[in-house]
C-alpha cells in the first residue's frame, strides 16, 4: 500500500456510497471528480475496502471512456468531433490545439499539467458546431484562429491567478 | 409423469427436467452444440454466440442464456446456422495466432476442434493478432499469450467465482479490449497463486501451463548426475486416457516402467512423504489442541492455498500447519541424503498442479541456493514425454517403485482427493485400526466432491469441528465464519474443485469424469496392507536413522507474513 497517499477522500466517498460494490461507477465518479483523474493508488485500496478485485475494478475504469488513468490539466479541453461537427471542420481547430500547446494524439496533457485536450464523440450541441467545452463552459462555432485566442486568454487567466 | 414439459429439438419432443438453459437440454437430447464460453460450473456469459439456435418464428437464441419454456421448438443445424457459425470462427481466427504446430495446446485446442467441425477452409478477413499485447511469461507456473486470446472469459469467471482471486479480468473495450491484470502488470505481480484453473478451462493456447521438460532431459542425459523423480497420488490415475487407458485407472506401476525407460534412475513415489505429512501435521494438531491454541489448524499441502492465504489472509498463517507439502519433504529427505553421500542429484517432481511449480521456486524450499526440487513436471508434461520417448504406454509391464523409500500407506494415497488429508490424519489419530474401525473412519464426511464439507467428530472427551473445503472461493466463505468467530479445529484446503485429481496440470475432465479418478485413488488405497501411515514400516525406520532431531530442519517450514 502506498503510505505517502491520503486516503480520506476516498474514505469519505467511500462512506458516501456506503462502501457498496454495486456503486462502482459512482464511487470512480467522484474520485475522479476530486483529483480530475483515478490516482492508481485508490485501486488496491478499493479493491480491499469494496472487497472486490482490482482486476474488476481497473476493468470498469478502461472499459469507460470517461474515466482517466492519467492526471488531467487544470483545463480540460473537450473537441466534439461528432458527425455534425466534423462536417464542419473540428479537425483543423483540433490540429491548432494541440500545435498550440505541443500535444499530439498519444500526448493529451501538457507536462504543467494545465492542459487537457481530447475529442469527444457528441457534445449534443451540432446546432453550435463546431463546439468545444473548456472544463464546464461551452464555446460554439469555433475556428482554428479562435482557438489560438482562447488559449491566449487561458494562459493569461493561468498567470493572474 | 402427466403434466412432464416438453421442447422440440430438431423435431424430436425432449423433456425438460429442471435445466436452467436450452443447452443444457440440447445437449441432453445428443447434440453436441458448439460452445466457447459455456461452462456448466460458471455463470453463464452468453458472448461467444456459438450456441444460436433458431426458434420456429426464423429468431436466433443463444442457446445458453435462454431458458427452456414448454412448447418450444427449436432447430439446432440449419444452412443459416451452420452459415453464422462459421462466420464467428472465421472473425475469431481472423484476430488469433495460428502457430497451430508449434503451439503448446496443439490438439488440445476448442479452436482448433470447432475450425474442423465447420470445415474453415479459409479466412476471408487479415489476421490482426498481431496488435496484441506481448506474451508474459513472468509467472513460474503459468504462460499468457493475449494473441491467442478469444474473449471467452471463460478464465475471468473461473478465476473469480471459483477461486475468488479475481487475478485478470477483461480490461479497455471493443477492438483493444483484453483480458489483464490490474494495470497489466506482470501476472508474477498479481493476486495469482498459480492454481492453473485459468489454463484448464482456457479452449485455446492463450493460457497454458510453464513447460520444463527440456532442462529435465538434459538431466536424465546427463551421466554425472542422479536424477530421482517422485510421481504425486493424483497423477496415476490421470494418465490415462491421452494414452490409451480408462481414465481413473490406476497405472502407477506403468508410470514407473516409464520414467525407468526413460532414464531416471530412482523412482519415488511422493505418498511416502504424505505419510511423513500426516505424521508431523498429525503431532501438530494434537499439540495445538492440548494447549487449545492456534486453532483451527489448517493443512499446508496445497501450494495455491498458501499463496491465497498469504496474499488475503496472512493473519491466518500462524494458524497453518508448519509442515511442508510432501513434495517438498521428500525433496528435502532426498537431497540430505545426495548431499551426504557427495551426490549430484537433480531432483524431479511430476505433480498434477501448477502450483507446485512456484512453490518449488521459493526460497524456503532451497538449501545452499538450490531448489530442492529442481523440475515440476505436470501429469500433462508427464504424458508428452512419454509420447516423446516413442513408449508404448499401453504395453508396458508395471513395476514397482525404489528402495528404501518403497513401502506406502493408503492414507498417503487419498492425498490426491479433497478429504484424503483429513481421512489420513484421521486414521492417523483413531484409537484402534481395526478394519471396522477404518471403515467407520471413511464415513465421518470428509468423503464426496462438495466444494465444503463439515463434520463433528467425537476425540476422547472432545468434540471436534472439522470443514473439508475445496476450490478457493468455498475455502473464502469458511474462512469468513473463522473470522466471524466461529469455531473449527481442522480445515482442511484443496486450492482445486474436487482436490489434485482435478489439479491444472491434468488432462481437463468434467464432473462425472472426477469421480472415476476419486474412485480410482479409493481403490488403490484398499488394495495396500498398510492403510495408517504409523504403520508404514518406511516411516519408523525413517524417523529412527535419518530425520532424528532433524524434524523441523527437514520436514517442517514457516510462511512469513510479506
Amino acid at each position: 500500500m502506498h503510505e505517502n497517499f491520503d486516503f480520506s477522500v476516498t474514505d469519505r466517498i467511500l462512506a458516501d456510497h456506503k462502501c457498496a460494490q454495486q456503486l462502482i461507477i459512482a464511487i470512480l465518479q467522484d474520485i475522479q471528480e476530486h483529483y480530475r483523474y483515478l490516482p492508481r493508488e485508490v485501486f488496491p485500496y478499493l479493491a480491499e475496502k469494496l472487497d472486490m478485485s482490482e482486476a474488476r475494478i481497473y476493468s470498469v475504469a478502461t472499459f469507460y471512456e470517461n474515466f482517466s488513468l492519467e492526471p488531467k490539466g487544470k483545463y480540460v479541453i473537450k473537441i466534439c468531433d461528432g458527425t455534425a461537427c466534423h462536417v464542419r471542420h473540428s479537425l483543423p481547430i483540433l490540429e491548432r490545439f494541440r500545435q498550440e500547446l505541443g500535444l499530439s494524439e498519444n500526448k493529451h496533457t501538457t507536462d504543467d499539467l494545465n492542459f487537457t485536450v481530447e475529442t469527444v464523440s457528441c457534445l449534443g450541441a451540432c446546432g453550435l458546431a463546431p463546439v468545444i467545452m473548456v472544463n464546464d463552459d461551452v464555446y460554439s462555432a469555433m475556428t482554428p484562429e479562435k482557438a489560438s485566442e482562447l488559449i491566449k486568454k487561458l494562459k493569461e487567466e493561468l498567470a493572474n491567478a | 409423469m402427466a403434466n412432464k414439459e416438453f421442447i422440440t429439438v430438431d423435431g424430436i419432443p425432449v423433456p425438460i427436467e429442471g435445466e436452467a438453459n436450452l443447452l443444457e437440454v440440447i445437449r441432453k437430447a445428443g447434440i453436441k452444440l458448439p460452445t466457447f464460453c459455456y461452462h456448466s460450473e460458471l455463470s453463464v456469459y452468453g458472448a461467444c454466440r456459438m450456441c444460436m439456435v433458431e426458434n420456429e418464428w426464423g429468431g436466433l437464441d443463444a442457446a445458453c442464456s435462454t431458458p427452456p419454456r414448454a412448447g418450444m421448438k427449436i432447430k439446432t443445424n440449419t444452412e443459416r446456422l451452420r452459415r453464422y457459425r462459421r462466420n464467428i470462427l472465421e472473425l475469431i481466427i481472423a484476430n488469433h495466432c495460428n502457430d497451430c504446430t508449434t503451439c503448446k495446446n496443439n490438439l488440445r485446442c476448442k479452436l482448433q476442434d470447432l475450425a474442423m467441425r465447420y470445415n474453415i477452409d479459409g479466412v476471408r478477413f487479415p489476421n490482426t493478432s498481431g496488435n496484441a499485447r506481448p506474451k508474459d511469461e513472468s509467472s513460474d507456473s503459468i504462460s499468457m499469450d493475449p494473441s491467442k486470446c478469444i474473449l471467452c472469459g471463460d478464465c475471468v469467471r473461473v478465476c473469480h467465482e471459483v477461486q475468488n482471486v479475481g487475478a485478470i479480468d477483461f480490461a479497455f473495450r471493443g477492438s483493444k479490449m483484453s483480458i489483464s491484470t490490474a494495470f497489466g502488470k506482470p501476472l508474477a505481480e498479481s493476486p495469482c497463486v498459480g492454481c492453473g484453473q485459468c489454463v484448464a478451462i482456457c479452449p485455446t493456447g492463450a493460457l497454458v501451463v510453464k513447460n520444463h521438460i527440456t532442462p529435465v532431459w538434459k538431466a536424465v542425459d546427463n551421466p554425472e548426475l542422479k536424477t530421482t523423480v517422485q510421481i504425486a497420488p493424483a497423477v496415476r490415475v490421470a494418465v490415462g486416457k491421452e494414452l490409451g487407458v480408462r481414465d481413473g485407472e490406476n497405472v502407477m506401476g506403468k508410470i514407473v516402467a516409464a520414467l525407468r525407460l526413460m532414464g531416471f534412475d530412482e523412482v519415488y513415489d511422493t505418498s511416502l512423504s504424505a505419510d511423513l505429512t500426516v505424521m508431523e501435521e498429525s503431532a501438530e494438531f494434537l499439540e495445538r489442541l492440548e494447549k487449545g491454541e492456534n486453532l483451527p489448524l489448517i493443512t499446508s499441502c496445497c501450494p495455491g492455498w498458501i499463496k491465497y492465504c498469504e496474499n488475503k489472509h496472512p493473519e491466518l498463517l500462524s494458524n497453518v500447519s508448519s509442515c511442508k507439502s510432501p513434495m517438498q519433504m521428500f525433496a528435502a529427505l532426498l537431497k540430505d541424503r545426495a548431499k551426504k553421500n557427495g551426490e549430484k542429484m537433480f531432483h524431479v517432481a511430476i505433480m498434477p498442479c501448477t502450483a507446485k511449480k512456484s512453490e518449488a521456486t521459493r526460497e524456503e524450499f532451497a538449501t545452499d541456493g538450490c531448489p530442492d526440487v529442481d523440475a515440476v513436471i505436470t501429469t500433462n508434461g508427464l504424458i508428452r514425454m512419454i509420447k516423446e520417448s516413442g513408449i508404448m504406454f499401453d504395453d508396458l509391464e508395471p513395476e514397482a517403485v525404489d528402495m528404501p523409500f518403497g513401502t506406502i500407506s493408503g492414507a498417503g494415497v487419498i492425498f490426491g482427493v479433497t478429504g484424503g488429508v483429513t481421512e489420513a490424519v484421521l486414521r492417523r489419530v483413531a484409537a484402534t485400526k481395526t478394519r471396522a474401525a477404518l471403515l467407520s473412519v471413511a464415513n465421518k464426511g470428509q468423503r464426496g466432491m462438495e466444494g465444503i464439507k463439515e463434520f463433528d467428530l467425537e476425540y476422547g472427551e472432545k468434540t471436534l469441528r472439522i470443514a473439508v473445503v475445496s476450490g478457493l472461493a468455498n475455502a473464502e466463505k469458511v474462512i469468513k465464519r473463522v473470522k466471524s468467530g466461529e469455531h473449527f479445529d481442522f480445515i482442511e484446503v484443496m486450492a482445486c474443485p474436487g482436490g489434485c485429481i482435478n489439479g491444472a496440470g491434468q488432462p481437463y475432465i468434467m464432473h462425472e469424469e472426477r469421480c472415476e479418478r476419486v474412485k480410482g485413488l479409493y481403490e488403490a488405497d484398499r488394495l495396500l496392507s498398510v492403510r495408517c501411515s504409523d504403520d508404514n514400516p518406511v516411516i519408523s525406520e525413517l524417523y529412527e536413522n535419518v530425520i532424528g532431531d532433524r524434524a523441523h530442519e527437514l520436514l517442517h517450514v514457516h510462511y512469513k507474513k510479506k
